[in-house]
């Protein structure tokens, strides 16, 4: 098990960045998730990290030796990819061997390892089988297999649950969860899924355009959003954001509503605004619905969603629309006016020209 | 607007299958499409099985009118068939001296000989009537020389045939086993590296391809004469090595385009090089993709007439323009040349029959990813 450091390390494609100077520290046993839209540079990064794609600057070390240039078979990492790829042509057992017999690891010893992997898979039934005759999750397992079996110092998945349904996502994911804490393996994985990252990461790392927009523990990324991008790219929806006027302790947003600033923010937002203009952010779960709430919305739609109902509301006009939890018996009939409160401990604020969020007591 | 007048199918369908393919109507269509095909692959087999017969007929057969196209062998399948009572000037049938009605072929049939199949064979010389008689008695004599006396000819040695059909297995078999290993590198880098003009690379390797070979035989001829590989195996198998080379390039690239970079890219990280990740993981892949090539090489070697005839005259000669100039003979030899056909065709069929599963794939290959 070792630890990643990644050193400014970039990657160009021409003139364009696809990763822009990126500086990062996976701990030993640590679970990284790399998260983003398609395009933001996640894969690429593990790519370099794996060695299959070459850096354009920078340096990478693992366990503090640097392997920026060695070739990917000298790293000592295992690689799990989205389509698994399997070798079509080998049977189960050879896939899951083939590892080993790269370090020329003696025969009895190997099968031993194959079969301690298979074991701890619960793929034993399929040795013998050839990858195209599998289930998805059971192609992923053996891809999970062929990863773990030669105890690599690091592990690298890219997108390895893409590819599967819906449920046996969730299921392949507390499968790759527990392999993690039994193994202790040093892992970076890569997704576009929110809901995958906040499951699995030790830590997220949010990435956008080519960027880092923030580095954290999941509930760091879901609370206290960077800025505007992670407020909206962590939860389902997003965080709400509402661009507002501050003045006097007061926001004034769409609709005339007027939102009383907590006490605890008021100093923050009258230092780090110039001229007033200010997002106002909170999470679906942070409104608070109550006959006597100080703000108020129209009823736009509302999802029935199980465990609870998503009102949407509109502010004033049509076009400022916000997401609020409810009860899930809560039933409104369209256009009714709902009051709310915003809960004062959830409350986030963006400065809308530099998109970052404000953080309390920082401009103190 | 009915398409249909009829309800349905006959029998309840018990197969996953479109409506309007189990229609009554849409299956007469089949059956009728699948007469006119079977017509048609007998109106194109009809030259082999004709040529096929050929090569057992006796001279005058082969050119005989009408045409003689059953086959008739003492006491054989269809010997009944083809005999008939001789009749008499007045119609009524000949009878021998026991009274029994006196036989004669029926001008549809012919002797089924050996003497153009074994002739191929063998350098021969015509006898007279009197030297036939005399080693007619000569008991040296093998099975061969037997069948070839009966035609008054008499074996002097191994006809040209022979060494030429050797020529031609060594260098269309060489020239395809090279021309799809050095495609399958070139293919291959072409296919993962990013190679400075690529596109133009590519575009010239095929033009090599574009000029006929008539043209460039006179060039060609004199180069090989400078050269001293005029009329040698290593000529020839260099330059169908060359010719196949753009063709298999082309054909392997597009199936190497095929096989996902992550198969190599999960054996680098395994622990692989490249060059063994190219072996253990992209060949056993590309097989259907070699198979193919190694067919459309090994064919058009194996054909190749027009620079065969030029460059060669004796040492490297082979097949194609050999069989052309066995007619030259001493009259035509039709049953020599049709068993030179013949011979000829079995190689391909053979590799052909052999990696006919991988060519069945191979035309789908691509079709379909999961």
């Amino acid at each position: 098990m070792a630890t990643i450091e990644l050193r400014q390390v970039e990657k160009k494609f021409g003139a364009l960045h696809a990763v822009k100077p990126l500086d990062l520290t996976i701990k030993n046993g640590e679970f990284v998730v790399l998260l983003g839209p398609s395009g933001c540079g996640k894969t690429t990064t593990l790519r370099m990290i794996s060695g299959l794609e070459a850096v354009s600057g920078g340096h990478i070390y693992l366990d503090g030796r640097d392997v920026t240039w060695l070739h990917p078979s000298e790293r000592d990492i295992a690689f799990v990819f989205q389509f698994f790829a399997l070798y079509p042509h080998m049977t189960v057992q050879d896939n899951i061997r083939f590892p080993l017999q790269a370090q020329g690891v003696a025969a009895a010893e190997a099968e031993k390892r194959v079969a301690e992997m298979v074991k701890m898979l619960r793929i034993e039934h399929l040795l013998k089988l050839r990858p195209g005759s599998l289930s998805g999750g059971d192609r992923q397992r053996v891809a999970l297999a062929r990863a773990l079996v030669r105890r690599p110092a690091a592990f690298l998945m890219d997108e390895p649950l893409g590819a599967l349904d819906a449920d046996l996502r969730e299921s392949m994911r507390a499968e790759i969860k527990r392999l993690h804490i039994a193994n202790e393996a040093t892992s970076v994985y890569v997704t576009h899924d929110q809901i995958e990252a906040m499951a699995l990461g030790d830590r997220i790392v949010v990435m956008s355009a080519a960027e880092v927009q923030q580095v954290g523990t999941p509930a760091e990324v879901y609370h206290k959003p960077a800025n505007l991008f992670v407020a909206r790219f962590i939860g389902s929806p997003g965080m709400n954001l509402i661009k507002g006027r501050y003045a006097d302790g007061v926001v004034h947003l769409p609709g005339e509503i007027r939102y009383q600033v907590p006490d605890s923010w008021r100093g923050t937002l009258a230092e780090s605004l110039k001229d007033g203009e200010v997002i106002l952010g909170f999470r679906p779960e942070a409104g608070l619905l109550s006959d006597n709430g100080t703000l108020t919305g129209r009823v736009y739609a509302t999802d029935m969603q199980g465990a609870f109902t998503m009102l949407h509301l509109a502010l004033g006009d049509e076009t400022t629309l916000v997401d609020v939890r409810a009860e899930r018996w809560v039933d409104y009939p369209l256009d009714a006016l709902v009051r709310f409160d915003i809960d004062p401990e959830s409350v986030r604020f963006f400065d809308p020209r530099t998109e970052k969020a404000l953080r309390r007591g920082k401009a103190q | 607007m009915a398409r249909f007048e009829e309800s349905g199918p006959r029998s309840p369908v018990v197969e996953s299958i479109r409506v309007d393919l189990v229609h009554p109507r849409a299956q007469a269509g089949l059956a009728i499409r699948s007469v006119i095909g079977i017509v048609i692959v007998l109106i194109m087999l009809f030259p082999v099985i004709w040529v096929a017969m050929t090569v057992f007929k006796t001279r005058p057969d082969t050119v005989a009118v009408p045409p003689k196209f059953i086959p008739y062998v003492e006491d054989g399948l269809l010997s009944d068939f083809c005999m008939e009572p001789q009749l008499n000037k007045d119609g009524s049938v000949k009878l021998d001296k026991d009274g029994q009605p006196v036989l004669k072929e029926k001008s549809i049939c012919f002797d089924v000989v050996l003497e153009g199949a074994v002739g191929l064979f063998f350098e021969r010389r015509t006898l007279t009537a009197a030297q036939q008689k005399k080693y007619a008695d000569d008991p040296n004599l093998g099975w061969a020389d037997r069948i070839l006396l009966k035609r008054g000819t008499l074996i002097t040695g191994p006809s040209e045939f022979v060494q030429r059909f050797r020529n031609s297995l060594i260098i269309a078999g060489t020239s395809t086993v090279l021309s799809v290993a050095f495609g399958l590198l070139a293919a291959y880098a072409f296919s993962r590296w990013d190679i400075s003009g690529k596109p133009d690379l590519l575009f010239f390797i095929l033009s090599t391809r574009m000029l006929p070979p008539v043209v460039v035989t006179i060039p060609l001829f004199l180069m090989y004469r400078q050269l001293g590989v005029y009329d040698t195996h290593i000529g020839m198998i260099l330059l169908y090595t060359v010719f196949n080379l753009s063709f298999s390039v082309w054909l392997l690239k597009g199936f190497i385009d095929e096989i996902p970079r992550e198969y190599e890219e999960a054996a680098l990280v395994d622990g692989y090089s490249r060059l063994q990740a190219f072996r253990k993981v992209v060949l056993p892949q590309a097989v259907t993709g070699i198979a193919a090539t190694t067919v459309f090489c090994l064919i058009f070697a194996w054909n190749e007439y027009a620079f065969s005839l030029m460059l060669t005259s004796d040492v490297a000669r082979t097949a194609p323009p050999s069989i052309a100039t066995t007619q030259g003979a001493g009259g035509l030899e039709y049953a020599i040349i049709a068993m030179a056909s013949m011979l000829f065709l079995i190689p391909v069929v053979v590799v052909t029959f052999a990696l006919r599963q991988h060519l069945l794939r191979g035309v789908t290959f691509g079709a379909i990813r999961q």
